[in-house]
């Protein structure tokens, strides 16, 4: 297995589930592009941060890519460590809720038991409002 | 750009395909285009009329629109899919949210046994495959009312797929042509629903009550088999009564447990499929079919002014009768599904495969919900249909209205009169009263007694249908008598006295001497103004079909 990992084949994922590894790092120099990372700024809320944190992500990515050297011709994916075991079925009888007050302590803004955000989607400053930082 | 547009809908529609695919199955000419050209003239392309025989324009002139449906329904259950806090309408905000259902660090989903016997039961209706294993994903994005960032639904393996929905749409001048349409079911999944947001633009907030986030979810999904706003309505309207049947949903639009999102494409016959958009809030039966009719209208005077369509979502304003653009400028979602690590997979077991010894609270076998389904709406039609010999469409409107074959069997259980004549009664007279003043079944002045005691009287020939008309009017507005008194205190009770009504007979033709000849003579209007004279002379009191018969003996002898 390991005397794969250095000739660094790149196979096609097996079915539909596209890592999205294979997107993002492209195979060549294993860079991210800028775009991709601005996208899942917005799509995660994460602040990425500056350059030092794309570059660890480029690395992260590199890492998982060495999976690609392992054969799964033929193997199912493994997707939860709990495919052998017995989904529970509850019976449909009401026991939880009624603790609101316990519920709106955790909110920030409250008004009349509701709790309160703000208006539509939150919202993001413009791409182009952000500070850019550029990958060198 | 608004209802005159909008009315061509299908007869028109079908028209067009009929010379695609159909044949001459309903046997149409071409259409004349009546709608309103005519008034409109050589006006501007986007005023053109859908259809358009007269001026092929660019060679084609056709379009056939493309709709498929998306349904969610609340599952009808005592408490949520993931978790014990109780399914309930109206309650006071956030006190049905357990600590699960807001999304507190250290819950666990637990599935609700009941949820899924719901979805099996609906996908056993619908002729779906059952899935033995299925699974649940998460499905991420972002708002306040989905407290986890994620809903868990079923992407990659839903509960049931491919199955099909049988539904009738009623055609023709008087609508009395009934034909059977089949769309077919792409997959039913269990998810779950969000929370409620209340939009306060004024002070530039959103208040949010969670007391819906978490309940259990059908998602029915319709492939774009349909081709305009009535078909679709149709199927919904279908749905929606298996759903209630089967009591797996109460489906009611107005309360928010049907809820439709419409996927509409326009193309020319034989070319490939146009781009489609996505259309939501579709809250109302109402207005279902207006609003695709709509869109696909949009869609085509688009396409023929040069423009194009925009893969988007759009939403149907009520106010305004139209689809608009919804915002949220952010480009496609990437909802980021993962498989639901908290979820083992969902197994169901038949009869066959079922585990000897197994717990049966903990398993769910297939075979034996089967056995257990209920009478689905399409069984209930062809049994009246076989039990009292009415047309399809009659079982149609019985069935459609809501409490209607209630109170039809409850006539019948009290009535001798036929079930031809019950049902003509039911669904014309009463049906009528009802839609003129807007009331529901359940708000009717005359109660099933009421008019099952009228039909005997009819039926007995103690009063003639002319005096039952009237009687039932009278039942209508006074609520509190009995058709009897009615009866009497009119005086509309038919005579009895055959002597006394051989006496009149005899007397009207010694004072109609003129018309007696002329009849003799063989002007067969003769005899309607002679049986006009001596119903008038009962004050309408005799059978028109008795004084005929009594005529014609006296003209004889």
């Amino acid at each position: 297995m390991w005397a794969r990992a250095g000739r660094r084949v790149l196979r096609a994922p097996r079915g539909g589930c596209r890592g999205f590894a294979s997107r993002a790092g492209s195979p060549e120099t294993g860079r991210i592009a800028r775009e991709v990372v601005e996208h899942l700024e917005r799509l995660a809320l994460v602040d990425f941060g500056g350059p030092e944190a794309v570059a660890r992500l480029e690395r992260a990515v590199a890492f998982a890519d060495r999976l690609r050297a392992v054969d799964t011709d033929g193997v199912q994916p493994l997707e939860s460590v709990l495919e052998d075991r017995c989904l529970y079925l509850r019976s449909d009888n009401v026991v939880e809720g009624n603790c609101a007050e316990e519920l709106l302590q955790n909110s920030h803004r409250v008004v009349e038991e509701y709790f309160v955000a703000p208006p539509g989607n939150i919202s993001l400053p413009k791409l182009d409002e952000q500070e850019p930082f550029s990958q060198s | 750009m608004a209802a005159p547009v909008l009315r061509w809908c299908c007869p028109a529609r079908r028209w067009i395909l009929a010379n695609i695919d159909r044949g001459p199955r309903h046997g149409r000419g071409a259409p004349t285009g009546s709608r309103s050209s005519g008034k409109r003239g050589q006006s501007s392309v986007a005023q053109q009329p859908l259809v358009t025989a007269q001026k092929p324009r660019k060679g084609e002139h056709q379009w056939a629109a493309v709709v498929g449906l998306e349904i969610h329904a609340q599952i009808s259950s005592n408490s949520k899919l993931f978790s014990g806090s109780q399914v309930h309408f109206a309650a006071p905000p956030n006190s049905l949210v357990s600590f699960f259902d807001a999304s507190l660090p250290g819950t666990l989903p637990v599935l609700n046994r009941r949820c899924v016997e719901a979805a099996v039961m609906t996908g056993l209706a619908l002729n779906c495959h059952i899935n033995k294993k299925s699974l649940f994903d998460r499905k991420h994005y972002f708002y306040a009312d989905l407290p986890a960032g994620y809903q868990i639904t079923q992407q990659r393996l839903p509960i049931a797929v491919k199955g099909s929905l049988a539904y009738s749409v009623c055609v023709g001048k008087k609508r009395s042509q009934v034909i059977n349409k089949t769309v077919r079911i792409k997959q039913i999944q269990l998810e779950q629903d969000s929370g409620k947001s209340l939009h306060d633009d004024l002070r530039s907030q959103t208040l949010i009550d969670l007391n819906r986030a978490g309940v259990g979810l059908l998602e029915v999904v319709l492939e774009p088999d349909m081709s305009c706003g009535e078909e679709a309505a149709t199927a919904v309207r279908e749905l929606q009564l298996i759903l209630q049947a089967l009591g797996t949903s109460q489906a009611n639009m107005a309360e928010g447990q049907l809820r439709v999102d419409a996927n509409i494409s326009v193309h020319r016959p034989g070319e490939p499929l146009g781009v489609r958009t996505e259309v939501k809030n579709l809250n109302s039966a109402r207005f279902l079919a207006k609003a695709i009719d709509y869109e696909i209208q949009r869609q085509i005077e688009e396409l023929e002014n040069g423009g194009e369509i925009l893969n988007e979502t759009r939403s149907f304003d009520y106010k305004l009768g139209c689809t608009v653009p919804m915002r949220d400028k952010e480009g496609k979602q990437d909802y980021r599904f993962i498989p639901e690590p908290n979820l083992p997979p969902l197994l169901l077991y038949d009869s066959a495969s079922l585990p000897a010894g197994a717990d049966p609270q903990q398993v769910i076998n297939i075979d034996q919900l089967r056995e257990q389904l209920p009478e689905l709406p399409s069984v209930t039609r062809e049994k009246l249909v076989q039990q009292y010999g009415m047309l399809p469409e009659h079982s149609l409107t019985l069935l459609n209205e809501v409490g209607l074959l209630e109170f039809f069997q409850n006539v019948m259980k009290e009535t001798r009169a036929e079930p031809k004549k019950v049902t003509s009664w039911v669904l014309n007279t009463f049906l009528g009263f009802l839609k003129q003043q807007n009331l529901a079944v359940s708000e009717s002045p005359v109660t099933p007694s009421a008019l099952a005691e009228l039909l005997n009287l009819l039926d007995q020939k103690a009063i003639s249908s002319a005096a039952a008309k009237k009687v039932f009017e009278e039942l209508w507005r006074s609520g509190g008598k009995t058709p009897a008194q009615i009866v009497s205190e009119k005086r509309l009770e038919l005579m009895q006295d055959q002597e006394a009504l051989e006496q009149l007979c005899q007397a009207t033709m010694e004072e109609h001497p003129q018309v007696v000849m002329d009849l003799k003579k063989g002007n067969p209007r003769a005899i309607n103004k002679l049986i006009g004279l001596v119903r008038k002379a009962t004050l309408s009191r005799a059978d028109p079909t008795m004084i005929k018969e009594m005529l014609e003996k006296q003209l004889s002898s």
